[in-house]
C-alpha cells in the first residue's frame, strides 16, 4: 500500500510539475504569437497560423513522432545538442514538458487572438494618437482588455497539458519513476490489471482536475 | 502658418480630392454622412495614408507624397476625439486623462491632471470608470485626454452627435469656452447645420469628396457657392431664423461674431 502511495503522488507530482513548466512557456510564447496573427500583417501569416493550429487537429502519435525526429538523439536539433552538450532531452521529464507544450500551445493562442482581436480598434487608434508606441499600446491596452480570453486560454492549456498522453509516451517513454505522469501511471496500472490502483489514480486525477478548474473559474470572475 | 492639407484618396470607389488650410481657429468640415469628412481627419491623424499629396503643420511636413514624408500617429501630436469618444474602459476618469500626458515632463504630470480635471469640470469624478459616467461627463474626458499634453492640433470628429439638443448646446459652449485657452488650429467634423453655424470661424463644405465652398459661416450660409451647398446650409430664412433660436453665436469670439 505505501509502495502503491509513494508512486501515485509521485505521478500526480510530477504531472503538476510538467503541466505548470509548459504552461508558464505556453502562456508566454502563445501570447507572443496570437498578438503577431491578431495585430500584425506579413507575408507567411497564414502559414504561421497554420502551423501553430496543426498540434490540435494531428494525432499526439503524429506530434510525438514528429518531436523525435526534431529532438532525438539523431534529430536535428537533438543531434546539435547532444554533440554539444552530452546530453538529450527524450525520456527526461523535460521532454514531458515539451510534448505538453506544443500540445497546449494552439489553445492558447486560438483563444488569445480571438480576445486581442475582439478589442475595439479605435481604442488602439486612441492610443496612437495620444503619442503611445505599438508595445506599450500592447501592454497598457490591448493586453488588459482581452485579460479574460488569456486566462481562459491559459486555463485550457494547463488542462490539456495535464492530460497529455500520447505525445508524452513517445518522447519522454513511461519510466516508473522518472517520467510516468498520471496519464501514463494510468495507463500502465490498467494495462497490468491493477485496477484497484487505476481507480483510486483515476479518481485523484478527477478531482485534482476538476477543483483546479473550479478555482481558475472562480478567480478569473473575480479578477473580471 | 497652421494646418494644410492638398490629398487625394481612393477607396472602395469613393474619390477624395480636397484642399484647405487654416490658421489657429476653429474649423468646421460641414457635409453630409460619407462626404470624405471623417475621412480626411483620419489622414490629418496618420491613421489612413493619402494616395498622394501633402499635409503641412505650420509648414513641416507630415505627409509628402513627393519626398515620402509620412509621421506616424504618435509622431504628428494631435489631440484626436473620436466619434465614440474611445475612453479606455478598463482606466478610471483620472487614469485615462494621464494617459494622454505622453511627453509631459513626470514632475509635471500630476499638477497637469489635477488642472484638467478642474477645468473639465471633472472633480469627484476622478475614481469613476467611463461606464460610470454620463455622456457629457463621457464627453469632458475625452477632451480634457485629448488636451492634457498640449497637442498641435485638436481633431474632432462629430464628438457630440451621439447628445440630445439642450446638453449638446452646452457642450458646444463649454469647448469653444475651454479652446480659448488653447491657440491651436481645431478640425470639427459635422453633418449638423446649426452646429456647424454655432462653432465655425471657417466652414468647409463638403460635397461628394471635394470641397463645394469654404469661408466664414456669413459667407457660406448668406451666399452659398452653389445650388448644392445651399441645399446643404439650407434656406438663409431657415438659418437666420434658427440662428435667432440660439442664445449667440456660440463663445461669441469677434473671429466669430457677425451680429
Amino acid at each position: 500500500m505505501s509502495m502503491m502511495d509513494s508512486s501515485l503522488w509521485f505521478s500526480l507530482r510530477l504531472s503538476a510539475q510538467v503541466a505548470s513548466v509548459a504552461t508558464v512557456f505556453v502562456a508566454l510564447i502563445g501570447m507572443i504569437i496570437a498578438y503577431v496573427l491578431a495585430r500584425m500583417n506579413f507575408k507567411g501569416k497564414e502559414a504561421l497560423d497554420m502551423i501553430c493550429t496543426l498540434p490540435l487537429v494531428l494525432p499526439p502519435t503524429v506530434i510525438g513522432y514528429y518531436l523525435i525526429v526534431l529532438f532525438g538523439r539523431n534529430g536535428f536539433i537533438g543531434k546539435l545538442l547532444y554533440d554539444w552538450t552530452g546530453w538529450s532531452i527524450m525520456f527526461t521529464w523535460y521532454a514531458a514538458v515539451l510534448a505538453s507544450f506544443v500540445v497546449a500551445l494552439p489553445l492558447m493562442i486560438k483563444t488569445s487572438r480571438a480576445a486581442m482581436e475582439s478589442v475595439d480598434e479605435n481604442l488602439i487608434r486612441a492610443s496612437y494618437t495620444l503619442g503611445h508606441s505599438k508595445l506599450w499600446t500592447a501592454f497598457k491596452i490591448v493586453l488588459p482588455l482581452a485579460k479574460k480570453g488569456l486566462i481562459a486560454g491559459t486555463i485550457l492549456s494547463f488542462a490539456r497539458a495535464m492530460g497529455e498522453f500520447g505525445a508524452t509516451l513517445m518522447v519522454a517513454g513511461n519510466i516508473p519513476g522518472r517520467t510516468d505522469t498520471m496519464p501514463l501511471a494510468i495507463y500502465s496500472a490498467a494495462a497490468g490489471g491493477d485496477r484497484s490502483q487505476a481507480t483510486v489514480m483515476v479518481v485523484l486525477f478527477t478531482l485534482v482536475s476538476g477543483s483546479f478548474l473550479y478555482l481558475a473559474n472562480k478567480l478569473s470572475r473575480r479578477v473580471l | 502658418m497652421g494646418l494644410a492639407i492638398d490629398v487625394k484618396k481612393r477607396v472602395n470607389g469613393f474619390c477624395l480630392d480636397v484642399e484647405w488650410e487654416i490658421g489657429n481657429e476653429f474649423a468646421v468640415l460641414f457635409g453630409c454622412s460619407g462626404a470624405g469628412k471623417s475621412l480626411t481627419l483620419r489622414m490629418l491623424a496618420g491613421l489612413m495614408q493619402p494616395d498622394s499629396g501633402s499635409i503641412r503643420m505650420n509648414g513641416r511636413p507630415l505627409f509628402d507624397s513627393s519626398s515620402g514624408a509620412n509621421l506616424t500617429p504618435q509622431e504628428r501630436s494631435f489631440g484626436y476625439v473620436f466619434q465614440d469618444l474611445a475612453l479606455f474602459p478598463h482606466m478610471r476618469v483620472r487614469e485615462n486623462i494621464l494617459y494622454g500626458a505622453h511627453g509631459v515632463p513626470a514632475d509635471e504630470r500630476e499638477q497637469r491632471a489635477d488642472d484638467m480635471i478642474e477645468r473639465f469640470r471633472l472633480s469627484g469624478l476622478e475614481r469613476k470608470f467611463p461606464s460610470e459616467l454620463s455622456g457629457g461627463q463621457k464627453q469632458r474626458v475625452a477632451l480634457a485626454r485629448a488636451l492634457i499634453r498640449k497637442p498641435a492640433a485638436l481633431l474632432l470628429d462629430e464628438p457630440f452627435s451621439a447628445l440630445d439638443h439642450p446638453l449638446r448646446v452646452e457642450l458646444q459652449q463649454f469647448l469653444k469656452e475651454v479652446l480659448r485657452e488653447f491657440p491651436i488650429p481645431v478640425v470639427f467634423v459635422t453633418h449638423d447645420v446649426l452646429e456647424a453655424y454655432a462653432m465655425a470661424d471657417k466652414i468647409i463644405v463638403y460635397a461628394g469628396g471635394r470641397i463645394a465652398q469654404a469661408g466664414t459661416p456669413l459667407q457660406v450660409f448668406t451666399n452659398p457657392a452653389d445650388k448644392e451647398v445651399e441645399l446643404l446650409v439650407g434656406s438663409r430664412e431657415r438659418i437666420l431664423h434658427a440662428a435667432q433660436m440660439l442664445p449667440c453665436p456660440v463663445g461669441g469670439s469677434p473671429r466669430s461674431s457677425f451680429f
